[in-house]
């Protein structure tokens, strides 16, 4: 875990020790794939990726600045009402994002409204700002912020590659392979591939969880320190 | 350890300066939700006569949408008993642009029948023909569905459909929205059979009838015996409008 205190330094810099904070979580502490949080919404937004990079973005924006705002603060927060301090931060900053994405893409933000809303309950965020950002300073607490956010956000968008293709036929809903609905319509219209009959199990929920798992697994094989036996 | 006191004025002030920005941030945001709310909503009406369209109503300009809406299209406001209401009924029902597309069919359900009013859309091709876009709501398997059934100008014949739902499984009860080939069936199937409106039912295990059923949808029994719930019941509501205009 990378909970340890940076050393106090003063001013802006960028070495070792930074570059850790933002590439450990992208593998060697990846949240999904190593510490197994905010599975729920890895479940409900993989369905396509234009859905999974929204959700990513999002989650990025939330994570970066709700770690900048706790940890300028840090000093401040009586510790008596920390989380309910933490959480007033997410659910504003959540709240921003959905205002906003109501206003610039009102398709993405019907198909998405419920879970932008949820990521008040993403347990990423939270354990972020409760291990990392309370006890370091706000550079650094950016840092981290944006490497647990992308770390998340890379994880969503493979799983969204494979329900997508192979659930739909299709990358950012572009059809790719299978039947068209146009084809189906009128079969003169040729295809390619449109001998693939779409599997349904990949849009539905379970599947997502099988593809995480085989991403567990792959991650963990390709780097056995990452092996938990006890 | 900070005292009560600090930690009141400290929950006090946050809570204070959060509400100010978002409440800030919501007005000042308000009339770009709406508008893009009302370019949803006409997007989905026209979506149910996308075959008379140069191209889906889903991947037009929202300009474009608002030139079909004001040149070709003409909104009526039905009561229940088929007449025609004025702007100020609809407006005293609490829609204050009073026109058929600020009605909120979502409120108009949770009212007792009688006082439901009907928006009623009609179209006029190019080659003088009109088409009349009717609007329809259920229950599906989770959530509410709903949708839009466009009629020719004989009112019997349907000239295209367009469902959309809250919250159905993605590949199966979805598949009413997402499924091209099955809400294609229902173009050119009639409701009427010898004056009498029948609607069209969606056959579990595949249609019977050419005229008045579709094919189901495998997996999603549920949804498709809502959608046919929702397409009997919800003709029914315009049928007073619809006899008085067929005789």
């Amino acid at each position: 875990m990378a909970d340890v205190k940076v050393a106090e330094k003063s001013g802006i810099t960028f070495g070792k020790k930074e570059r850790k904070l933002l590439t450990d979580p992208l593998s060697d502490n990846n949240p999904i794939t190593v510490q197994v949080l905010g599975i729920c919404s890895a479940l409900a937004v993989t369905t396509g990726m234009k859905n999974a990079a929204v959700m990513a973005v999002a989650v990025v924006f939330v994570a970066v600045l709700s770690n900048f705002f706790t940890s300028l603060l840090r000093n401040s927060i009586p510790k008596q009402v920390r989380m309910i301090v933490q959480l007033v931060i997410i659910a504003t900053l959540v709240t921003i994002v959905e205002l906003t994405l109501k206003a610039v893409d009102f398709e993405s933000y019907k198909q998405l409204s419920v879970f932008i809303g949820l990521i008040i309950t993403n347990c990423i965020i939270m354990g972020r700002l409760e291990a990392f950002a309370l006890a370091n300073k706000p550079y650094e607490s950016i840092l981290d912020g944006i490497g647990n956010g992308v770390g998340y956000g890379i994880i969503l968008l493979i799983v969204a590659f494979f329900r997508e293709f192979f659930g739909k036929g299709e990358i950012f809903g572009a059809k790719l392979i299978g039947p068209s609905s146009e084809y189906l319509v009128d079969t003169t219209t040729s295809t390619w591939m449109g001998w693939y009959a779409s599997n349904n199990l990949m849009v539905l929920f379970p599947s997502a969880m099988f593809v995480i798992g085989i991403l567990i697994w792959a991650h963990r094989a390709w780097k056995p320190h990452l092996v938990d036996i006890s | 350890m900070h005292s009560t006191r600090s930690v009141i004025t400290f929950v006090l002030i946050m809570t204070f300066l959060v509400a100010l920005a978002l409440a800030g941030m919501y007005s000042g945001l308000k009339p770009i939700h709406k508008k893009n709310e009302a370019l949803y909503s006409k997007k989905a009406t026209l979506s149910a006569i996308s075959q008379y369209l140069p191209s889906n109503p889903a991947d037009m300009e929202g300009e474009k949408v608002i030139n079909i809406f004001t040149e070709k299209i003409e909104q009526i406001v039905l009561d229940m008993n088929g007449k025609e209401v004025d702007a100020s009924v609809v407006q005293s029902a609490g829609y204050p642009g009073g026109k058929a597309e600020n009605i909120d069919m979502a409120k108009e359900v949770k009212k007792p029948v009688s006082n439901q009013l009907l928006p009623l859309f009609k179209y006029s091709k190019d080659d003088g023909e009109e088409l009349y876009i009717l609007y329809v709501r259920g229950k599906g398997l989770w959530d509410e569905i709903w949708g839009y059934v466009a009629l020719e100008s004989d009112l019997n014949t349907i000239a295209g459909v367009a469902f959309d739902h809250k919250a159905e499984t993605p590949g199966l009860g979805a598949e009413i929205k997402d499924n091209k080939s099955w809400y294609s069936q229902f173009i050119g199937k009639k409701i009427y059979q010898d004056d009498i409106l029948k609607s069209v039912y969606v056959r579990k295990g595949g249609a019977k009838d050419d005229v008045y059923e579709v094919d189901g949808i495998s997996g999603a029994t549920i949804t498709a015996d809502g959608v046919t719930e929702m397409l009997e019941r919800g003709l029914e509501y315009y049928r007073p409008w619809l006899e008085s205009k067929r005789s």
